[in-house]
């Protein structure tokens, strides 16, 4: 474990302006708005391979690059805070533990690209942390730090507080977008992408909470420090929220390279009663679900990718022998099924079947000709689907008919390992 | 307070531009008394912002946090998002159900308590973990949840 | 703009930057299907149908909604995208209401042609079509919630276009449904009638409802005095129905058939648009004389008459009182004509036909009925009209041309040209002009009112006073124009409102499909009937003029009053 990015969450008052400088907070806001040009902002934040935190792990420095490259008279910022994957409850430690960090990135970002206005779009799910979030901001406005002419200099921003309502889907920034401009949260087709045209129109920087809150700690320490930090292809560290079957369930700042290993039975202290561990899932309800003997896996986006898995949230789900992986993407499916938006063909529809297929197996009335059907309806959401949430709805679901299948076959034939599914007319023998 | 009075309210508070008609409608949810937006004031809201009330009611109906339906004064919502699930939410279900005498979708007779599932709440380190209005209780076992129905009901937090 | 060359199925194609896959495909005669993809509307990508593989992706590009890049290479037409679009095809099937044969859109729906196009053999998911109540509320307009696909056109044309909000998708996922809000009937909203929804819906979601068998009923009635009355845009788009090219102009054979089936009497409405003419300029001199409300609004349109009642009550006082020439002829038809005729208005049965829904619904307004009963008794649309041919088995094609019935048969070509935007203007200016000024009008043509241009103006100078007009269609200019009204920024003395884009030739009862391609080709139509007139301003008709003589004596005179003028409704809250 390590405390780069989450130093000052539990260590000060989250209100408190003044602990918040005592303990360096602001300084490289300063150093920024005096002494730097917003090229050479995005320049060190390029330098520091700084990559998303929010899931799809773009390169920050480069979607800067693209949204101040945009000849516009208003651009926006936007963080956000709209944490839904379920799992993932460390941008809720930063929200809570250090909004003004989050803020100050904010406004670094709005230098870099050239934006005046900022705002911030928070998961109806946390009432408290958006109260938090409007008294920060007026304190900020207050202290100067918000407004016209913050301390003194050019640059004017200003930060509005938006909230969600409940939508799963606003997670992904063009859909969150459409969501600040008042509309249902439905995905637009990409491209143009934000940078290019987002909200209202205009260039838009999106960056997830976490990412914002490593921005000052990188121009406070220098793209070259940051970089120790982590591994080659990821620099820097992750928060890391891990949930299920362990014994110490919770949000950890790791540095890239640590072993999956390591965060379940040495941070984490292991499974519960001794449980044994069945997989892992990673990135949350749209993650891979991976079994036991991947372990050594190393955190890290390159490996990861040589196995086809995305770190997404960092959200690391423990699954123990006691779940049923039919009940479980069962489960995982009728999320998405709520939370599809309902706007194209196959997640609208796909995410429907999965859930009536599952359904079907897990009453022990499914068929051979259903786990065809299954990966079919995966293939054609992974492949078609308009947005990010169809294409990987089905990960899941895919994942685990490649490592469980035999426990698929097993219920065709009205077998329940776990003994979660109840069959009519009992368990049959082998 | 009268609905009108409370929409005006709301709109006076968030703004009376189109793009903040969602901030506007979880307004007037948190002061309506049961948990819910009423068609009526979707109605004023459609006016004031010029907005067609087919999308009004479009956005109301599309996030899963607005109700358009009359809730319990506490609005309990359970988490079946995959790590609740894996602490055991589906016997939180049962035992909410058991202790309120009511189904899930359901509200109480006295309008005090109703019961909905939510997508995860954010709370899986208390996994099994509900949000009742905006508090959050996590880590629920049969005798927390009588505990909490019980000092809901006697007006405690 | 900077040009790319990509590769599409092995194909060089070079594009505009920007250009989409959907678009660079068809330059090489690539037929990519679509679904939600309508030529006039913005593009949606959420069908997904139209999907390619894109060479060095992981996941299929939506070909309507990804541009090309340089060196792309897109492959239409493989396995895998076959397969995919089958899937997705199947997704959409089993939640539609497959009645096919007895579908409203059977033999013309967009569903039905693809399905047969991409090879749909079977359904390899459960079916599970929602027994929804099919909404009837009203007279203009049926809406088959079971058939709906949710492609989100009928959305885009009644908030986009329309600027009306009737209907938008609620709820989410597969919950979502396209309804009118909160209610469950159209009649409950503020729907206009327009029936734009009705024309770039792909399947049989939604309808005009139907009023074919009535006619039948009364055709065989032999107590009944049938008689028809037929408006300008019909005669230029009821062919497409039955082959005939876009802009082919079928009048004669029109009436030949209507004459064929039983009609006592075939007129044409183009007769009371002149009428029109004389009522609405004459109202319009009075105005600017007495110092009355201007500007004027006209009012033959029923959809944008719901619009200003529904949405600017306020300013009805500028809205002309003339009826619609559809109103003035069932009227007439039950007062002078069976006078004239000796014929007892109760056993006068009128029946229009009309490019329009919103006909059905102002054919049955309370007050529409001066001559003691209703004055249009059964409305048809131009796609119900095309219906009845085909149901009488009768081949439109082998029908000799025949001319209308007279005394209301006799038209001009100012009556003519109502069915297009800036129609209803030129045709007034044509004899204001000539009434104001005492002076021939040479150049009869106002060719900057002509045209599916949103919003048109022109001055006409007659003698010391400059008429100043402008001309606008679709509901969403028209609600520009009225907050000028509001705002006291419309320095006009006329304005012209017709609510389907395009004007009638666009109406909500025309032949599907109804793209502005094919309205363009309609307008072109109605001018060229306009030409084929001997006589082209509405006061030179000789049938009106005698209308005048013989029975109404005057323009806004008392009887003009009692028949041919009318009032209006806040339909506010």
């Amino acid at each position: 474990m390590v405390n780069l990015i989450s130093r000052l969450c539990g260590k000060l008052d989250p209100l408190s302006i003044y602990d918040y400088r005592e303990k360096g907070g602001f300084k490289s806001l300063e150093k920024v708005l005096f002494k730097m040009k917003p090229i050479d902002v995005i320049d060190e934040i390029k330098k520091s391979n700084l990559k998303g935190r929010g899931g799809a792990a773009f390169p920050t420095g480069l979607k800067w690059q693209f949204v101040s490259m945009e000849e516009s008279d208003e651009k926006y910022v936007i963080c956000n805070a709209d944490e839904g994957e379920p799992g993932t409850f460390k941008d809720k430690i930063l929200l809570d533990g250090c909004p003004f960090q989050i803020i100050e990135g904010m406004l670094i970002a709005g230098y870099a690209v050239g934006a005046k206005k900022g705002f911030i779009y928070i998961r109806g799910e946390y009432p408290k942390s958006k109260e938090l979030l409007i008294e920060a901001v007026d304190i900020l406005k207050k202290e100067g730090y918000l407004g016209d002419n913050i301390l003194s200099s050019d640059f004017s921003f200003d930060i509005e507080i938006r909230s969600g309502a409940g939508a799963y889907v606003c997670g992904e920034e063009t859909a969150l977008i459409e969501s600040i401009e008042g509309e249902p949260g439905r995905s637009r087709f990409k491209p143009p992408y934000p940078p290019n045209k987002g909200l209202w129109g205009k260039p838009t920087l999106v960056n997830n909470v976490e990412t914002l809150a490593n921005i000052p700690v990188i121009l406070e320490i220098g793209a070259e420090n940051y970089k120790k930090y982590g591994t080659e292809s990821s620099s820097g560290t992750k928060l890391i929220s891990v949930s299920g079957s362990v014994v110490n369930k919770g949000v950890y700042e790791v540095e890239f390279g640590i072993t999956l290993r390591e965060i379940i039975y040495d941070i984490c202290g292991g499974l519960i009663e001794d449980r044994k561990l069945k997989f892992l899932q990673i990135g949350g309800s749209s993650g891979v679900c991976i079994p036991a003997d991947m372990l050594d896996l190393r955190l890290d986006f390159d490996e990861f990718r040589k196995h086809d898995i995305g770190l997404g949230s960092g959200a690391i789900l423990v699954v123990d022998e006691n779940t049923c992986v039919v009940d479980f993407i069962k489960v995982t499916s009728e999320f998405f099924e709520h939370e599809s938006c309902g706007k194209c063909t196959p997640c609208r529809e796909g995410n429907y079947h999965i859930v009536r297929i599952l359904k079907r197996i897990a009453e022990g009335k499914g068929s051979k000709r259903d786990l065809d059907l299954l990966k079919n309806i995966s293939d054609v959401m992974q492949q078609c689907s308009l947005c990010g949430l169809g294409q990987a709805a089905p990960t899941a679901l895919i994942t685990t008919m490649k490592y469980f299948k035999e426990e698929y076959e097993e219920h065709l034939k009205g077998y329940c390992r776990a003994g979660k599914c109840t069959f009519k007319g009992g368990v049959l023998d082998e | 307070m009268n609905l009108q009075q409370i929409v005006s309210d709301a709109i006076d508070k968030k703004g009376n531009t189109k793009d903040k008609l969602i901030e506007i409608l979880l307004e007037i949810q948190s002061r309506t008394e049961g948990n819910y937006v009423p068609t009526e004031s979707l109605k004023m809201i459609s006016e004031s912002l010029d907005i067609p009330l087919s999308k009004v009611y479009g956005v109301a109906t599309f996030y899963s946090m607005l109700s358009v339906k009359k809730r319990g004064k506490y609005a309990i919502q359970i988490c079946n998002s995959a790590p609740c699930y894996i602490s055991g939410s589906s016997d939180i279900v049962k035992i909410f159900e058991e202790v309120l005498g009511i189904k899930m979708g359901e509200v109480t007779q006295d309008g005090m308590f109703s019961l909905e599932y939510t997508s995860c709440i954010g709370a899986c380190n208390l996994a099994p973990a509900v949000k009742i209005n905006d508090k959050v209780y996590g880590n629920l076992d049969r005798n927390k949840i009588i505990e909490i129905i019980a000092s809901l009901r006697k007006g405690g937090e | 703009m900077s040009k790319v060359k990509v590769f599409i199925d092995n194909r060089e194609v070079i594009v505009d930057e920007g250009t989409t896959i959907l678009e660079a495909a068809k330059k090489v005669n690539i037929n990519i299907p679509t679904l939600c993809y309508h030529p006039d509307q913005k593009i949606k990508g959420i069908c997904r149908i139209c999907i390619v593989e894109v060479e060095g992706q992981k996941n299929f590009s939506a070909s309507c909604c990804t541009p090309v890049r340089d060196g792309m290479r897109i492959r239409t037409n493989t396995k895998k995208v076959r397969e995919a679009r089958k899937n997705i095809m199947q997704f959409i099937l089993v939640r539609h209401d497959g009645d096919c044969l007895t579908c409203v859109r059977n033999g013309n729906c967009e569903l039905q042609k693809l399905s047969e196009e991409l090879n749909i053999k079977e359904i390899k998911y459960d079916r599970i079509v929602e027994n929804l109540p099919i909404d009837e509320s009203n007279p203009s307009i049926v809406r088959n919630p079971n058939k709906c696909i949710k492609c989100g056109r009928c959305i885009e044309v009644c908030h986009d276009v329309q600027g009306v909000g009737a209907i938008d998708a609620i709820n989410r996922s597969d919950d979502l449904k396209i309804l009118p809000g909160l209610y469950e009937k159209i009649s409950d909203v503020a729907c206009v009638y327009c029936g734009q929804c009705i024309n770039v819906c792909p399947v049989g979601a939604i309808y005009e409802k139907e009023d074919i068998e009535r006619v039948w009923d009364v055709l065989e009635d032999k107590s009944k005095h049938v008689v028809v009355q037929i408006a300008p845009a019909v005669r230029v788009s009821l062919g497409e129905m039955f082959g005939f090219k876009p802009g082919s102009i079928v009048t004669g054979k029109i009436v030949a058939f209507l004459k064929a089936i039983g009609f006592d009497k075939v007129f044409d409405t183009n007769f009371t648009a002149d009428l029109t003419i004389i009522e609405e300029g004459s109202e319009l001199l009075h105005r600017i004389k007495n110092g009355g409300k201007l500007p004027m609004l006209t009012s033959c349109s029923p959809g944008w008459i719901r619009y200003i009642e529904f949405f600017y009550p306020e300013l009805l006082g500028h809205v002309s009182t003339c009826k619609s020439p559809q109103q003035m002829f069932g009227a007439l038809t039950k007062t002078y004509y069976a006078q004239k005729f000796g014929i007892d208005p109760k056993d006068i049965v009128v029946v229009s036909i009309m490019p329009c829904t919103a006909k059905k619904a102002e054919a049955v307004r309370e007050e529409m009925n001066s001559s003691g009963y209703q004055d249009v008794d059964i409305v048809l649309t131009t796609r119900e009209l095309g219906k009845m041919i085909k149901e009488s088995r009768i081949q439109l094609e082998d029908l000799e041309e025949v001319e209308f019935d007279r005394p209301f048969g006799i038209a001009t070509g100012a009556g003519a040209i109502f069915g297009a935007t800036g129609g209803v203007m030129e045709a007034a200016l044509r004899t204001v002009y000539e009434k104001v000024t005492g002076k021939e009008l040479e150049k009869i043509e106002f060719t900057a009112l002509r045209g599916i241009d949103e919003y048109k103006e022109a001055a006409v100078e007659m003698d010391n006073m400059k008429v100043k007009v402008a001309v606008v269609n679709g509901l969403k200019n028209a609600k520009i124009i009225l907050d000028m009204i509001k705002e006291g920024r419309a320095d006009y003395h006329f304005i012209e409102v017709m609510c389907c884009p395009g004007g009638c030739i666009g109406g909500g009862g025309q032949p599907i499909p109804s793209t502005n391609e094919i309205k363009k080709k309609r307008i072109e139509a109605i001018y060229n009937v306009d030409i084929s007139y001997a006589i082209r301003k509405s006061h030179l008709n000789p049938v009106v003029n005698k209308l005048y003589e013989e029975f109404l004596k005057e323009p806004l005179g008392h009887k003009s009053h009692q028949l041919l003028h009318t009032h209006y409704i806040n339909r506010k809250n």
